[in-house]
């Protein structure tokens, strides 16, 4: 298959549609292609995507200077990446909103509204997103000329957000939220029910916002790469890996084959981290706590296999700009690979017990279903995607060092329900275990890392990774001075989300939670 | 249902048998003594995200692993602030949550502690001087124990809750 094939036929589609082209280039943002249009056709380009059936990823604006921002949207299609730009007056920030075609933009677009200030003109949806009441509606944190102060003024609770309402007799509405009953992150979910059944939910976030874009900015790349390993903390590798690597597309900066190698090895070590807790913490909201206290022991053994290796239980900070920080030894990669044995035959021998208990089954065999229509309409990504028969794995459809030189097996399955994404991230663990064996085999010689060297010109660069949860795009920007100017991190939960408003519709409100572990999204990573 | 008795057979007690938690095994008898004769051998903490990246979750919730397994010495972790003997903060206090964490510290009866986990909860961590983050629980509420680390590993918890029980 050729790269870009579908690419031709959605320009000449578009060109048909009188959308004006004003250059492309496939060096601009590579590996993805970039083609510049006009703001007025922002949205009946999101038609033309949509018809052409590419998925859509992201959307973030770029103040270039005092009178324009320059939008940007990413879509994808078979694994290879198209971005849209078109410049917008800051003055008069209103565009055409592609959220009517593409649900997925709902959120994102609120958010580049609340940041930046820009109008999306027929938004289905225009309410506050991240904003609560910390700032006023006129400030928009992420314009340039805003210095955003801190405070210690406690802000007041966003009482009155506008939430769905239903009305009618027998309906009743239960709050969760931003405090949960768990450990687990802040956000708020509104219910409406009938009896126990689940008539409504409406998710609000933006709970642990921290101003994550706006504090990159000034830092140089090794504190960028610290920032990105707090975006979300059961994702920091991923997340670093994924900025480090847009930092050093726009900085031209190459690392070593070794180092390479080795940030492969830590996410798929964390991946398998998150994947065996997970499938304790879904078991345990169904009450069978045999199987938590045996994933979260084989957990722990992995976590303090990291701590002893790579000297940190979450592996933050070993990835670096240019490479990674920590080196293995030859007695260290036996160990490893040791580790690798004795957990797939665990996990072997826990998946049977697993599958064979009828109670377990009783609860999780469609509970939380997703159709494969609605994962493909909205635009879901990981374990959540490939267990609703959406066949996307970026390690294999957009194969990125080292993984382009490797076999990856993906599972995918189409039933879409608990158990199946349970499924779905056992056989992840299994694939990981071999693709790990299979790097440290062929792990190369030579350094770990290259000097950083600070670029001396404005440039941008774009990272896609695949993370435990799915596809993370990290975009950057670096002033003339070698420091970030923008930096923009879409987790993966911000497509994956939305989906759980729709999976848990029909459920009773008791299986909530273990609906919820199983889509997992990140609070953190969403709320920036 | 025979194999699941057959793994448990299996597994044994991890709790006792790992030789590197000798060390924790004592700290962890410790508490449970201080537990016994100050709280009637129970000491429930309520752990409040209020804007931390994760990272303090997952460690708090390893400290209920079988390796940990904190609740042998009588410390839990209860589902509401009412139930609670202290609050394990964690996070930088986003303005966003600043006021439900001031809600459930009013919420927890008297008398009360407060432990500040990891570096955000601290001074504010990586996000220190943000405007979207108070920057630490102290700039709200005066926390009687802070956690330093990012995040802490769960022994350097458990150590740090020893220390408010004989403070106490």
């Amino acid at each position: 298959m050729s790269r870009f094939d579908w690419l031709s036929e959605l320009i000449a589609r578009c060109e048909e549609e009188h959308i004006l082209f004003h250059g492309g280039s496939a060096r601009e943002l590579a590996p993805a292609h970039v083609l510049h249009i006009d703001i007025e056709d922002w949205g009946k380009f999101a038609v033309m995507a949509a018809e052409q059936q590419t998925r859509w990823c992201a959307v973030w604006a770029v103040q270039q200077d005092e009178e324009t921002l320059l939008m940007n949207a990413c879509f994808e299609k078979q694994g290879d990446y198209l971005v849209i730009r078109a410049p917008l007056d800051i003055h008069s920030p209103v565009l055409p909103s592609q959220a009517p075609v593409f649900p997925a933009a709902n959120r994102p677009e609120r958010h580049s509204q609340d940041m930046f200030g820009v109008m999306f003109g027929n938004h289905p949806d225009s309410r506050r997103w991240i904003r609560h009441q910390a700032w006023d509606e006129e400030i928009f944190p992420l314009r340039k000329d805003i210095r955003m102060a801190h405070s210690d003024q406690v802000a007041p609770a966003d009482t009155y957000y506008p939430f769905f309402q239903a009305q009618g007799s027998g309906v009743y509405e239960i709050p969760v939220g931003p405090v949960h009953a768990g450990i687990i992150e802040p956000g708020h979910f509104r219910f409406q029910a009938v009896g126990e059944t689940i008539l409504n939910l409406e998710e609000r976030l933006g709970y642990v916002h921290k101003g994550i874009e706006k504090i990159a900015e000034g830092r140089d790349a090794e504190g960028l790469a610290k920032l990105a390993g707090r975006i979300s903390g059961d994702t920091t590798v991923a997340h670093t890996w994924c900025a480090c690597m847009a930092m050093e597309r726009a900085a031209n900066v190459a690392v070593p084959r070794r180092g390479i190698y080795l940030r492969a090895l830590l996410a798929e070590r964390e991946r398998v981290a998150n994947h065996l807790g997970d499938i304790g913490a879904i078991c345990n909201d169904v009450g069978f706590a045999f199987a938590n206290s045996q994933f979260s022991r084989l957990r722990e053994i992995w976590q303090r296999t990291q701590s002893v290796i790579f000297k940190h239980r979450l592996l933050m900070d070993t990835i670096v700009p240019g490479g990674v920080k920590v080196d293995l030894s030859s007695q260290q990669c036996e160990t490893l690979s040791q580790q690798h044995a004795v957990i797939k035959t665990e996990l072997n021998e826990l998946m049977a017990i697993l599958n064979d208990h009828a109670s377990l089954e009783d609860r999780l065999v469609s509970a939380g279903h997703l159709s494969h229509e609605l994962a493909t309409k909205l635009g879901v990504v990981g374990y959540l995607a490939k267990a609703s028969g959406v066949d996307y794995d970026l390690r294999r459809d957009h194969a990125y060092a080292p993984y382009d030189r490797m076999n990856i097996d993906s599972p995918c399955y189409q039933q879409g329900d608990v158990a199946t994404r349970l499924q779905v991230r056992a056989d992840e663990i299994i694939h990981s275990l071999i693709l790990m064996d299979t790097l440290l085999q062929q792990l190369p010689d030579g350094d770990i890392a290259n000097t950083w060297k600070p670029p001396v010109a404005i440039c941008e660069g774009l990272g896609m990774v695949e993370a435990w949860r799915g596809e993370i795009i990290s975009y950057v920007q670096f002033d003339a001075t070698g420091k970030i100017s923008r930096f923009y991190a879409r987790d993966p939960s911000w497509l994956n989300w939305p989906a759980l408003e729709q999976l848990i519709d029909g459920n009773i409100v008791p299986d909530f939670p273990v609906c919820n572990k199983s889509v997992n999204g990140s609070y953190s990573g969403h709320d920036l | 249902m025979l194999r699941l008795f057959n793994k448990i057979r299996k597994t044994g007690m991890v709790t006792e048998t790992i030789a590197v938690d000798s060390d924790l095994q004592a700290l962890g008898i410790e508490v449970k003594s201080v537990i016994n004769k100050r709280f009637a051998g129970s000491f429930a903490i309520r752990a409040v995200d209020s804007g931390s990246c994760n990272a303090c979750e997952l460690e708090i919730h390893a400290l209920n692993n079988a390796f940990y397994d904190i609740e042998r010495f009588g410390v839990h972790f209860v589902a509401s602030p009412r139930h609670a003997d202290a609050l394990l903060v964690t996070g930088p206090v986003s303005q966003h949550m600043a006021q439900a964490v001031l809600d459930v510290w009013e919420a927890t009866p008297e008398p009360k502690w407060l432990l500040a986990m990891g570096d955000c909860a601290v001074d504010g961590g990586e996000f220190a001087g943000s405007y979207a983050v108070m920057g630490g629980i102290a700039k709200i509420l005066k926390p009687d124990v802070i956690i330093p680390g990012c995040p802490p590993t769960p022994e350097v918890i458990l150590k740090a809750i020893l220390g408010l029980l004989h403070n106490t």
